[in-house]
């Protein structure tokens, strides 16, 4: 695991705040794209707490959820909202199914977007997600 | 680097006899670098007597460190003498927001219907520079601008010459939407910029009591910053931006309860006071 920084930036920090107080799942990458935090409402859907899941770099927690389509053909980063925010720098959202650290199929619907502290300063990406009514 | 206050008081300039002994003008702080430049930290009402000062001293460059443009920290720039003589250049650091300039923003304020002239008519030559995440150098010195925790753009200063160390973060809610004592911190608004300073000034506007009714205005209460101060250790903490409604009695009992909840001596824990000055 990276050392953390001395500090984040403060867009960061406010991310986290924010997440921390609320009740639909949020996951937070910074710039390299490694895991800095998710709140507990996301650790109920991955199935998985926080604090296993912290400082997961990008390869990791790509693959360590299982993601598929509808089909169930898996997931690469670039076909997962998240993957567009990190590496497109675009927000996107879709439906896709996870397995969570708790070995449970959920499916689960996804907005992500990625985070600018000033027009050309990309400082890391969000996701929020739930699952669909009647899936939970 | 010698360091002198000009206006320790926040939200309003606020004279009078319950405010003598702490003084009444709004954020301004003198730094005089050991390599011999000019630093002025914020543009509240002190900037008017530091540009009488700096008449005298014919000193025609200034560096102006702005942490936000709330009008208490801008109102004092008209008003500063240099910048009607077309011999002065001064570099101005501040916040852009995420989509306008520095330079921008301040013309807003410098404009009618709020001052009388505009920016582009001010004969001193003004450099604007964008500062809000950024290290430069001044003379020796070197200078690191970080984002902190207030409503809209704001940064704090962390200004290191010759190893000492001076940090001001005015306009400080750090414990917005958080618990200090159990956060890491990489986690904490300002620690990078505060960490281990030889002196730290920092905002001190609420009691515990005052703060349960201005949660997000962007200010700490006494019981925060005595948790700032216990994370990121400054050699003497100075309170700052004292409450436009607390008289100086007041203040010393803000000072007093910060000091205990911190667990040091009063001594290393001082309220800025208008007119004073100390080595750094």
């Amino acid at each position: 695991m990276r050392e953390p920084p001395l500090q984040h930036n403060l867009v960061l920090i406010l991310a986290r705040n924010f997440a921390s107080q609320l009740a639909t799942a949020v996951f937070l990458v910074d710039v390299q794209g490694t895991v800095i935090y998710y709140n507990e409402a996301a650790e109920r859907v991955l199935g998985r707490r926080f604090i296993e899941g912290h400082g997961m770099r990008l390869e990791e927690w790509t693959t360590a959820f299982f993601p598929s389509d509808a089909a169930g053909n898996p997931l690469s980063l670039e076909g997962i909202p998240l993957g567009a925010a990190i590496l497109r720098r675009e927000p996107a959202h879709d439906v896709l199914a996870i397995r969570g650290g708790d070995g449970v199929d959920r499916r689960i619907e996804v907005t992500a977007f990625p985070l600018f502290a000033h027009t050309d300063d990309y400082v890391g990406a969000i996701a929020i997600f739930w699952q669909p009514p009647g899936d939970g | 680097m010698r360091v002198r206050i000009w206006g320790s008081r926040g939200s309003i300039a606020t004279p009078g006899p319950d405010t003598q002994r702490y003084g009444g003008n709004t954020s301004c702080v003198e730094v005089r670098l050991a390599s011999g430049e000019l630093i002025a930290l914020d543009a509240g009402t002190g900037l008017r007597p530091l540009g009488v000062e700096l008449e005298k001293e014919q000193v025609r460059a200034i560096h102006l460190l702005l942490t936000h443009l709330h009008v208490d920290h801008i109102e004092g720039l008209g008003m500063l003498a240099p910048i009607w003589s077309p011999e002065t250049e001064i570099d101005v650091w501040g916040p852009a927001s995420p989509i306008v300039s520095l330079e921008d923003r301040v013309a807003t304020y410098f404009s009618p219907p709020l001052f009388p002239v505009n920016l582009s008519e001010v004969p001193a030559r003004i450099r604007f520079h964008d500062a809000s995440e950024t290290e430069w150098t001044i003379g020796d010195s070197r200078v690191e601008a970080r984002a902190i925790l207030h409503p809209g753009p704001t940064v704090g200063y962390r200004i290191e010459e010759d190893g000492r160390v001076l940090a001001y973060v005015t306009d400080h809610e750090p414990a917005l939407g958080t618990d200090l004592e159990s956060e890491p911190p990489e986690w904490i608004s300002g620690f990078a910029l505060a960490q281990g300073a030889d002196v730290l000034i920092h905002d001190a506007q609420y009691t515990p009591q005052e703060y349960e009714r201005r949660v997000g205005w962007g200010h700490p209460s006494t019981e925060h910053v005595a948790a700032f101060a216990r994370k990121t250790d400054p050699g003497t903490l100075v309170l700052f931006h004292h409450d436009p409604m607390h008289s100086d009695d007041e203040l010393e009992s803000i000072r007093d309860d910060v000091a205990r909840r911190w667990g040091v001596p009063v001594e290393r824990c001082v309220l800025a006071a208008e007119g004073s000055s100390f080595d750094v």
